[in-house]
């Protein structure tokens, strides 16, 4: 039976050249509707053995908690590891140059076309779907944090909220305020 | 008011670009509050619509900023955002991965990870919030994001499907 066990993940990994991480992160950012990670965790685990699983997982919670976009932070973290500033460059190039193409068309349609009533009003059901699902994130996302018994991180999450969504404070503020408290909590009531 | 356009896009998402802890999705209520309400470059319909777009097309979401500069200012104003709103973070990102594996299991680390989450968390849930205030304009457009919302939390389904019965949807005029 041991010949059936099934493959575990590759523990040497191999070494992208910067064509190879260019052209990776371009197909990775023209498959990725609905968020690029799947995608990218296909590529970089699966078929080109970059990374393992493990280490794919460490570079993404990196780029989650950074600021910034995470997919655009991924790209940089994982290219710098493997080309230093000219991989990171590369990846993010690969990345961004494709979408930034096809949204650039899309500007120039919506300038001259936007006005039209048949597109605004397909734009108005993505856009009211685009809600429900960020919506189902927040519901993700909060699931753990609440269901612990007493702890302060719904109260900070409820207090950004109210910050940024209802008083309409500017995002840096409510940042610079409630993240220094936020993490003394976690430090204090681990 | 600043007068050159180029210069307020670049001041304004290069500040954000440092602050959108969660990415895109955390970063859309203070767009929404800069271009709507501060600057008034576009109306509600127009970012709402901005946003869609962004949902639609391939790629990081973030690049709802290059349209946003591409209505203000062509196509110097969709480079200047897109770049303002990714070259800081990217900067932090090179500088934090380098040193970052030394301090994987270091103490303040892993507060600082565990602080940022309900942080993001509420940014997020805000512009779930921003969003339905801009587009739910009808009682149908607040079922389809509901039931959107149930589908997304209960199911795996790909997005484009949703998305793609949502814009039918729209189209017949009901929403």
């Amino acid at each position: 039976m041991s010949a059936a066990v099934a493959p575990p993940s590759p523990a040497t990994t191999i070494r992208p050249t910067l064509a190879e991480l260019l052209r990776a992160f371009a197909i990775v950012s023209v498959s990725g509707f609905g968020g690029a990670l799947p995608w990218a965790r296909r590529k970089i685990v699966e078929q080109k053995r970059w990374m393992t699983a493990e280490e794919f997982n460490e570079a993404f919670a990196l780029s989650q908690f950074l600021p910034g976009p995470n997919v655009v932070n991924f790209s940089v973290v994982f290219g710098s590891r493997f080309g230093g500033a000219p991989g990171a460059a590369v990846a993010l190039a690969g990345l961004m140059g494709p979408p930034l193409v096809i949204v650039t068309i899309l500007a120039v349609l919506y300038e001259r076309f936007g006005d039209l009533e048949m597109l605004s009003r397909i734009l108005v059901g993505i856009t009211a779907a685009a809600t429900g699902l960020l919506i189902a994130v927040v519901a993700k996302m909060a699931a753990p944090l609440f269901r612990k018994r007493w702890n302060w991180a719904p109260l900070v999450a409820i207090a950004a909220f109210i910050g940024v969504a209802i008083m309409e404070w500017p995002l840096p503020l409510v940042f610079v305020t409630l993240a220094p408290i936020s993490v003394v909590l976690a430090w204090v009531k681990r | 008011m600043n007068s050159n356009p180029l210069l307020a896009l670049f001041g304004y998402f290069a500040l954000l670009s440092l602050f959108a802890v969660g990415g895109a999705n955390a970063a859309i209520p203070e767009m929404h509050r800069i271009a709507v309400e501060v600057m008034q470059w576009m109306n509600d319909r127009q970012f709402a619509d901005s946003f869609a777009i962004a949902q639609v097309s391939p790629g990081p979401n973030i690049i709802i900023v290059t349209l946003i500069g591409y209505h203000v200012a062509g196509l110097p104003g969709a480079a200047v955002a897109t770049a303002a709103m990714c070259g800081p973070s990217c900067v932090v990102a090179f500088l934090v991965a380098r040193t970052w594996d030394r301090f994987k299991e270091a103490r303040w680390r892993i507060a600082i990870q565990a602080g940022l989450v309900p942080v993001s968390l509420g940014l997020i849930a805000a512009s779930a919030f921003v969003l339905t205030r801009a587009a739910d304009h009808t009682i149908y457009a607040a079922l389809i994001t509901a039931l959107t919302a149930l589908v997304g939390f209960g199911t795996r389904i790909n997005p484009l499907w949703i998305f793609a019965i949502s814009g039918l949807l729209g189209l017949t005029g009901w929403l």
